[in-house]
């Protein structure tokens, strides 16, 4: 975000348009134009996205399931939604997996870019290649290497971790413990990438801001939060935006680790919909309870872009 | 970022800094680093090292690091147990075929987004941002309903198509578009370049980090995807290598540790290579053009 932005004026048109209103003969030739751009990707999210929505909504009215023709039932699935114990157990759990994950991977991520952005850091291209990895693991394959190491009797950071006083046990049988596993899993396995976004973007900030700031006599932490801090908040916003959609649709590494358990203490709401419409075939309670979980992250959204909006000038302008 | 690193006491200029090269703190600050990320890459230790050990050690107690005798037995037993070299074919196939197509697409959804102004771009962009929001779980069902009647189950087209252009990468690029100075387009335009051309020679060119960066971002989801694969393939043969993997780990698939680490090694090598030959230009063309 950049300093071409704070440059550039807040409403652009192109030089054709600059006269006047669009002239008439460029008018059919520069619509055709947009939809050529468009239309590639709008008829792929058309089909897949789109209509699988509009027929998820029809579903999450019937008692569809994969058998028999449907049946309309009003409302009876979303009033079972938020009145099943177990649904609303998920819903606690979803909003607690996205509470420790979302600022966790953040504060690590953030920590490690300011880290090996640091000039002073020797081998700064070996860190940064090494501490991307994981995000290149898949999360079944890493959630089995977690599993392993974290096994009871013959893991190898439990046998550490014992040898310096420290029991854990067996955190993915604890129901205190089974969840903050599961987002140490998560956070291990897309710390890097959110890394490199914030790396790029401190990149980006230009040396002249620190040295009039030092010349100021602005120190360290100052320097951080009257420089690289609102130098970042763009690119915060959107690490903080995407991070909060991946921990709302948990799944892969629950779904690994623990199955939900243990006492459905790790139960998401994406848990929920896969075990209703994949293993249960009742599809118009699955179709409703993806559209709650929808609502609620669009909700989510809104309010980040209200929050961050003054600052976001790419969405405003 | 010298914000966290450097002491108050230290050169009042970046300049001068530079010259503190001897600084033995800076080797302590290395070494506590070095640690961090050992810490860090132990899961990924783990799959290494595991991988060569024999069957007795991976089983053993106490636990060690290394295998005290190394062997390849793991590997052999993989191919052996898994048509393996059809499946990471597949996953080339899939992988590969979904980045190629959603990188055209999405570019040029994007470049409509951030250049061409036209009315209801704001609204298709929020659009687009909330459909970044969907869980794909709660579209499976229908899309899989879809797949089915263009009898495209089992085959790469209808691994593919759902996912030929996507949400992320349209907002992904849109935003660096948006970021790039417009003096260029904007004096290639008045010059009669044509919106097309425009986009082609002087937009993408520029975009290179980003395209880098989201190519490689959709490789590396669509090849460790594994719900994807799991529906929309029913014949073995048309798996990928993280579908397979998890048949070693399902219902009867009693498998010996080593030999899941062996298959999880082989799964990740290709993106490991594959990263390490273009980090560098990735990483440092994003910073010097920016990334949102």
């Amino acid at each position: 975000m950049t300093t071409h932005n704070l440059v550039r004026p807040r409403r652009y048109r192109p030089p054709a348009q600059l006269g006047g209103r669009t002239p008439l003969n460029g008018s059919f030739k520069r619509r055709a134009t947009i939809v050529g751009f468009l239309a590639p990707a709008l008829i792929i999210l058309g089909a897949f996205v789109a209509w699988p929505m509009i027929s998820a909504l029809q579903l999450s009215f019937t008692d569809a399931s994969g058998f028999g023709t449907p049946e309309f039932v009003g409302l009876d699935n979303y009033v079972r939604v938020f009145t099943d114990g177990e649904i609303l157990q998920s819903m606690g759990n979803t909003a607690l997996y996205a509470v420790l994950f979302t600022p966790t991977a953040i504060v690590v991520a953030l920590l490690l870019a300011l880290v090996i952005n640091s000039p002073r850091l020797p081998f700064r291209g070996f860190f940064r290649s090494t501490l991307f990895l994981p995000f290149i693991v898949s999360l079944a394959v890493a959630a089995f290497a977690w599993s392993y190491l974290l096994d009871p009797q013959i893991g190898l950071l439990n046998y550490w971790l014992q040898a310096v006083g420290i029991r854990i046990g067996n955190v993915l049988q604890d129901p205190t413990l089974s969840m903050p596993t599961v987002v140490v899993v998560a956070v291990w396995k897309s710390f890097g990438f959110y890394m490199v976004i914030f790396l790029a973007g401190l990149q980006e900030i230009p040396t002249s801001l620190y040295e009039a700031a030092q010349l100021d006599g602005a120190g360290g932490w100052k320097r951080f939060t009257n420089v690289t801090f609102p130098m970042l908040s763009n690119t915060i916003t959107f690490v903080v935006i995407v991070a909060l959609i991946a921990a709302l649709q948990a799944f892969d590494q629950i779904y690994v680790l623990t199955g939900g358990g243990p006492y459905r203490s790790t139960e998401t709401i994406v848990m929920q919909i896969y075990q209703s419409g994949f293993k249960d075939l009742d599809l118009g309670f699955a179709s409703a309870l993806s559209y709650v979980l929808l609502i609620v992250t669009l909700l989510l959204s809104l309010l980040q872009f209200l929050f961050f909006g003054r600052r976001s000038k790419d969405i405003n302008s | 970022m010298t914000v966290l690193a450097r002491p108050r006491a230290l050169p009042s200029s970046y300049a001068s800094s530079r010259r503190h090269r001897g600084d033995p703190m800076r080797w302590v600050f290395f070494a506590a680093f070095l640690v961090v990320t050992f810490a860090l890459m132990l899961p990924v230790i783990i799959i290494v090292l595991t991988a060569f050990k024999p069957a007795s050690e991976v089983n053993a107690f106490p636990p060690t690091l290394f295998p005290h005798q190394w062997t390849l037995a793991n590997f052999e037993a993989i191919f052996s147990e898994l048509p393996f070299g059809r499946l990471i074919l597949n996953s080339f196939g899939f992988a590969g075929g979904v980045t190629v197509f959603a990188l055209v697409f999405d570019s040029l959804a994007a470049y409509a987004l951030a250049r061409l102004d036209f009315r209801g771009s704001r609204i298709l962009l929020i659009v687009i941002i909330a459909s970044l929001m969907i869980p794909f779980q709660a579209t499976l069902i229908p899309i899989y309903q879809l797949v089915s009647q263009l009898g495209w189950v089992n085959t790469f087209a209808g691994l593919i198509a759902p996912r030929a252009a996507d949400a992320f990468g349209i907002f992904f690029l849109r935003q660096f578009f948006v970021s790039l100075p417009r003096d260029l387009d904007n004096a290639a335009r008045i010059d009669g370049a044509s919106e097309w051309r425009v986009f082609r020679s002087i937009v993408l060119p520029n975009a290179v980090p980003a395209l880098l960066t989201l190519g490689i971002f959709l490789f590396v989801n669509n090849w460790n995807d594994l719900l994807w694969p799991l529906v929309f393939t029913t014949d073995q043969n048309m798996g990928t290598i993280t579908s397979g993997l998890t048949l070693l780990t399902g219902p009867g698939g009693i498998i010996p540790q080593g030999v899941m680490m062996a298959g999880a090694l082989l799964a990740l090598l290709p993106l490991a290579i594959m990263f390490l030959l273009v980090q560098r230009r990735f990483i440092e063309s994003v910073a010097s053009t920016g990334l949102k």
